[in-house]
């Protein structure tokens, strides 16, 4: 590792000042477990980390009936599989985390990291997506708040500007039964080479609202819209739920890597969102 | 850049000027002398520097001892008590969950914090909770017959 300066601060307003400061050229630090890869391995060499686990404005995790879930940037996918909150109104959230890497590896990463990440194969992504999530965005200026399905913008890219933190997410009140199905090569620690998030919301048998959001084939989570759109208002037999899995399949765009080929991901893109759709729909 | 942090491991308080750059497991091996966390992997991937800290299990290889500051560190080394290896220690010895033994101590700690938190875990949980330690003479059986045994002992 490259040396660098280190501040710890104690506020959310010192922290965002600390980073207007060395203008875009401190990283974020909370669990670390991606960031430190990466900077032992030469691949970022920051001139200063921000450690910014002692900012309380960091650390929500609160319910209302009417604003929904508060999950701050802190939030460790541990939390997100223990609290019993999270595991009574959103068992998906609790599930998807307790999908990824290692029971110490997942007392140390935070969701604001998976999400600010912004990897393909986040896997708390699609799920949050799929539950309407938004993510609240903090700098010097002030705050802005953003649908999570517009946050990532390519590999590693966000809109997240220079001198700006996440500082929560907000997921609306639970509607609808909302499901996280992953594949990976391993059952345990391994990346996801396809996710699937599905949220069905039905009304005397018909659809209202469906959302169907994909990880790790295409840039960034995609929601699968022109599905949605074609589910809603419908009435779910074996042969939409069939049809629907095909098309997603057909809109993404994978790439083939180390962990798969794309035209194998495409396969279980239509396998994960018949078995999503089957399991919440049906 | 050297930040001044304050650890307690195993029980007594450290005050200790830390390089930035040093990860837990570095100021745990290098500088307090603690060895029984080992470097495997060094990236978070095979537990064999899993140590306790605040009462959970963590990689000490993927934390900045200077994030950690004022942190309650559990080490292989606290685990014994009284010259008493630990009902889990005992356990690996008793079913032949060691081999090469690199790998031992963060299985101790990670089955210490599985344990401590679910005290009669169903196989497949054990199994699934250490998927993060890996054994290289892949000695699985014997350290998973250890952790049912401690739990089958306490009631």
């Amino acid at each position: 590792m490259n040396s660098f300066d280190h501040f710890t601060p104690a506020t959310l307003n010192e922290a965002l000042s600390i980073l207007s400061e060395r203008n875009g050229n401190a990283a974020v630090i909370a669990g670390g477990t991606d960031l430190l890869l990466r900077m032992k391995n030469h691949i970022l060499k920051p001139a200063a980390v921000l450690n910014v686990k002692r900012i309380p404005e960091l650390r929500a995790l609160s319910f209302d009936s009417n604003e929904g879930l508060r999950l701050g940037a802190l939030t460790t996918l541990r939390d997100l599989t223990r609290s019993p909150l999270i595991r009574d109104l959103y068992p998906v959230l609790a599930s998807a985390a307790g999908l990824m890497a290692s029971e110490q590896i997942r007392s140390l990463a935070t969701l604001g990291g998976n999400l600010c990440n912004a990897s393909p194969s986040a896997d708390l992504a699609p799920p949050l997506i799929a539950l309407d999530a938004v993510a609240c965005l903090v700098s010097l200026s002030g705050e802005r708040q953003i649908p999570l399905a517009e946050f990532f913008t390519g590999p590693g890219r966000s809109v997240l500007q220079k001198g700006e933190l996440l500082k929560e997410i907000i997921v609306p009140p639970p509607q609808g039964k909302t499901a996280y199905l992953k594949h990976s090569p391993r059952a345990f620690m391994d990346i996801a080479i396809v996710g699937a998030a599905v949220r069905i919301q039905q009304q005397g048998g018909k659809c209202q609202q469906a959302r169907i959001v994909l990880g790790a084939v295409a840039p960034t989570p995609l929601r699968v819209r022109s599905v949605e759109e074609s589910l809603e208002g419908q009435t779910f037999t074996d042969e939409s739920i069939r049809q629907a899995a095909k098309i997603s399949a057909e809109a993404c765009s994978p790439i083939s890597d180390v962990r798969s080929a794309a035209w194998y991901r495409k396969r279980m893109v239509e396998v994960l969102v018949r078995r999503g759709l089957q399991a919440v729909a049906l | 850049m050297k930040t001044l942090i304050t650890l307690t491991v195993n029980g007594d308080a450290h005050e200790l000027y830390v390089d930035a750059r040093r990860t837990l497991l570095d100021v745990l091996r290098n500088e307090l002398g603690l060895m029984g966390a080992h470097r495997g992997c060094d990236s978070g991937d095979c537990g064999a520097c899993t140590v306790i800290a605040d009462g959970q299990p963590v990689t000490s290889c993927m934390m900045l001892a200077a994030d950690w500051n004022g942190a309650e560190i559990l080490t292989v080394e606290g685990v014994a008590q009284d010259g008493q290896l630990h009902p889990i220690q005992r356990a690996l010895v008793e079913k032949g969950g060691i081999q090469c033994g690199f790998c031992t101590p963060g299985f101790v700690m990670n089955i210490k914090a599985l344990l401590d938190e679910n005290p009669h875990p169903t196989e497949a949980e054990a199994r699934a909770w250490l998927a993060g330690n890996l054994c290289r003479c892949t000695g699985y059986a014997k350290i998973v017959e250890a952790v049912m045994s401690v739990a089958e002992g306490t009631s």
